[in-house]
This record gives C-alpha cells, structure tokens and sequence, in this order.
C-alpha cells in the first residue's frame, strides 16, 4: 500500500459514486455538479499518470467552462424542474441495464485481451516519467503537437470556427423567427 | 512495479463509459443526455491516458487534447440546438421531439 494505491482508491469510489449518482437524479442542476465532482476525480487520475497538461486543462475546460456552459442553459431554459417518473417505454429500463452489464463486460474483456499484448508497462511507466523530468510533460506535449500533429492541430482551428458560426446562425435565426411572431411591443426592450 | 496497474484504471474508464450509455438510453431531458455523452468523452480520455502511460509517450494526452477540443465545439453546437429545440416544443425532452418518427 503506498500513497499511489490510496488516492486512487478515493479516485476510483468518488469517479464512480458520483456518475451513478447521475443516473438517480431527478434535478438537471444536481446532475450537473455530480458530473463536475466525477470530472475533478479523473483530473486527479490523470496527476497520478503523469499527464500534468491534461490534468490542469481538464479541470479549467471540462469542469470550469463546459460545466458553466451547461448549467447556464439549464438555467437559461427553466428545466431545473424534475423530469417526469412516468415512463413511456416500460421495457426499456431493463433492457438497458441488461445490455449496459453486457457492454461493460465487454470492454473489461476486451481491455484485459489487450493488456496481455502489451509487455513491459512498468519500464514504459518510468520512460514516461522520464519525459516528465526531462523536457518536462508540457514541452513534449507541445512538441508533438506542432510537429507530427501539426495538421490536425490546424483542422481543430477550423473545427472551432465553424462551431462558432454555427451557433451564432442557430441563435440568430431564432431572434428573426421571434421578430416576425412576436407583437410589436415585446420588441421594444430589443436592441435594433 | 508498486504503482497502481493500467488494468484499474481501464476498469474503471470501462464502467464510468457504461454508465454514460445507461444514461443517454434511460434519461428523458436533452441537457441531461449531453452530459452523459460528456461523461463518455471523459471516460474514453481516462482510457487515453491510461494507455499513454502504458506505451511510455505522450502521443495519448496528445489524443485527449483533440477530443477535448471536439468536446468543447460539439457541446456549444448542441446546446444551441436544444435552446431552438425548446423555443420551439417548450420542452427540452426527447419523447417531444418526433416529427422524423415513423
């Protein structure tokens, strides 16, 4: 037993404790923060393997800006309400705890299959420990990442800039279609 | 090794994915089905990862770099997406939306 073993032991009951707890809340809001405690959970498992980077960005982007992206919607819309008990489809809950304990069986065969292949994961584990001393693991990263992946890198730019348009036509063709249906005097408050 | 294996952590990126499915096939309201779909991303980055330590590169949290990047503009796309849809039907739950059903 060493520090390793401990904190992952928390890592593991809160990261796994919190996503069932999504699954049993009926508030969007407390699904939401539970979703954030699972998020800070995994940052910590990330420190434990060494990815520092991904870690920080983890905790700044998942859990800080996507989070508040969500629960401003939430909040945005209103449905901080519960969701209705009554199911329509009485078969499905079953069914899909049946096939969720399949996939899960699955994965964990799959992934036990793989880890057969894979020889000397503890000297690989110190080799990146080693790059974490050295270059130091944000200097690797960004190595990599503006050398072999430097295409890739450049597509994501792209990626965010049509993501950006695109939402900026969804929202403005609301306020139009608002304009048009709506009477005259509730668009007094509006910016022309 | 006295560290903790690569297996735990696989095992545990395994269920935290499994209990991202559950929830996108079991949960009604449209917000809540995004963060399951984000719980998943989450899932598969722990995978990630797990694997970048295991092959001694860094090339892994290169990969969760993307997916976070891919996260992020997929989460501001449907989130504008379900803000129309509940313009629309006054409803962010999934059943309402069925236009497209046979």
């Amino acid at each position: 037993m060493t520090w390793e073993h401990v904190i992952f032991g928390v890592v593991f009951v809160v990261a796994l404790g919190s996503s069932l707890a999504m699954l049993f809340m009926r508030n969007a809001v407390h699904v939401a923060l539970y979703l954030v405690a699972a998020q800070v959970a995994l940052a910590l498992a990330f420190l434990l393997q060494g990815a520092f980077f991904i870690a920080a960005v983890q905790i700044i982007v998942y859990a800080g800006a996507i989070m508040v992206l969500f629960l401003f919607v939430i909040m945005l819309l209103g449905v901080d309400k519960r969701e209705a008990l009554i199911e329509p489809l009485p078969a499905q809950r079953p069914l899909a705890i049946g096939l969720g304990a399949l996939l899960a069986a699955e994965i964990i065969y799959v992934a036990a299959k793989g880890l057969e292949l894979v020889t000397g994961a503890g000297a690989n584990a110190e080799a990146l420990d080693a790059i974490n001393r050295d270059p130091g693991n944000v200097k690797a990263l960004a190595h990599l990442l503006f050398s072999r992946y430097l295409l890739p890198f450049e597509v994501t730019s792209v990626l965010l800039v049509v993501a950006i348009v695109g939402v900026m036509v969804l929202a403005r063709r609301m306020t139009i279609h608002d304009r048009i249906a709506s009477q005259p005097e509730e668009t007094v408050g509006e910016v022309a | 090794m006295n560290s903790v294996g690569p297996g735990y952590y696989l095992i545990l990126s395994a269920l935290m994915f499994t209990i991202g499915v559950l929830g996108v096939l079991v949960r009604r309201n449209a917000i809540v089905i995004f963060m399951f779909i984000e719980l998943m991303l989450n899932a598969v980055n722990l995978a990630f990862v797990t694997f970048a330590r295991m092959h001694g590169e860094v090339v892994g949290q290169v990969l969760v770099f993307f997916v976070l990047v891919v996260a992020a503009a997929e989460v501001v796309v449907g989130l504008a997406i379900i803000l129309v849809m509940f313009r629309h039907r006054e409803s962010a739950n999934v059943d309402d939306v069925n236009l497209l059903k046979w």
